[in-house]
């Protein structure tokens, strides 16, 4: 079973990244970009074959080792 | 004062840690390998130094932080060991959360390797004691992720409480929440901060600005 954990800075935490981001895209000529913000995919496989046990077992890591829950929010998905 | 300097792959400054430690304690400290388990017996200060730990995947300092050492470094901050992170060293103490807050990516998006000028906010702990209160003094910057940050409620506390070691005294480069670049733990006794005092420490160095810092630790 496949866990998807994603982890972006919370809202109000500034992004230099997605700020620099932002303005490459315009500089390509998207002038339609707004705010960007960038962050991170970590996928799992995991040995488990019950999704709420697997959910959160990667609920527990993103807690422990993937996010900084100080600057950073974490969503899981889990993919079959 | 009896120091262990801890070794994390990655990390380069601890030759410059070792060189500050020695001329300013007489005696020469334990290097310790982040495998170990234990420190030294009779350890009294741990050093955190700076470098790029585990490469800075995923965190700065987030690997570290759960590096085998690091559990009898927060016992030894539990009992109310002394403690100093500086730069590396800094974040990863945060990552373990021995330090509140957090270290992002510096505002402007690029790595700062220069000279900044450091303010000391109190002169009545065991790390300050051998400068005055508001005293300023020069200190090398190599950093790419020193944008001290933390919650409003977490920053009003650490200045509340009196709890900010330095602050950035002429330009703050990094973006740092109210020019912070040095915290204290409650206790006093857990230091980390962004800049390195150790690499001004000999004149052949280009000034002793830092040497303070390791002279008050000795006389602790």
């Amino acid at each position: 079973m496949k866990a998807v954990v994603t982890v972006m800075l919370k809202n109000g935490v500034l992004d230099p990244q997605g700020k620099a981001i932002g303005q490459a895209l315009h500089g390509l000529g998207f002038g339609q970009v707004g705010e960007v913000r960038a962050g991170k995919v970590i996928e799992l496989e995991l040995a488990e074959t019950d999704p709420a046990a697997a959910k959160t077992a990667a609920e527990d890591m993103a807690r422990k080792l993937l996010a900084n829950t100080v600057i950073e929010s974490f969503k899981v998905e889990i993919a079959a | 004062m009896k120091a262990a300097i801890l070794l994390f792959p990655g990390i380069n400054r601890e030759r410059d840690m070792v060189l500050a430690v020695r001329q300013s304690f007489g005696q020469e400290p334990a290097v310790i390998w982040h495998k170990e388990t234990e420190l030294p017996a009779g350890t009294d200060l741990v050093i955190l130094p700076g470098g790029f730990s585990f490469g800075d995947y995923l965190r700065c300092g987030a690997m570290a932080a759960q590096s085998p050492i690091m559990r009898a470094v927060k016992a030894h901050a539990a009992r109310g060991g002394y403690v100093l992170g500086v730069c590396n060293g800094f974040q990863i103490l945060t990552e373990a959360g021995i330090l509140p807050g957090a270290l992002l990516r510096n505002a402007s998006l690029r790595f700062l390797s220069m000279d900044t000028m450091l303010r000391v906010a109190r002169a009545d702990t065991v790390f300050t004691s051998h400068w005055q209160k508001g005293a300023e003094f020069r200190a090398p910057m190599a950093h790419g992720d020193g944008n001290y940050t933390a919650d409003e409620e977490t920053l009003n506390r650490l200045e509340g409480e009196n709890l900010v070691a330095f602050r950035y005294a002429d330009f703050n480069r990094n973006g740092s929440a109210r020019a912070i670049a040095g915290i204290f733990s409650p206790n006093l006794r857990v230091l980390g901060l962004m800049p390195h005092p150790e690499n001004l420490v000999d004149p052949l160095m280009g000034g002793t600005d830092g040497k303070p810092l390791f002279d008050a630790l000795a006389a602790a």
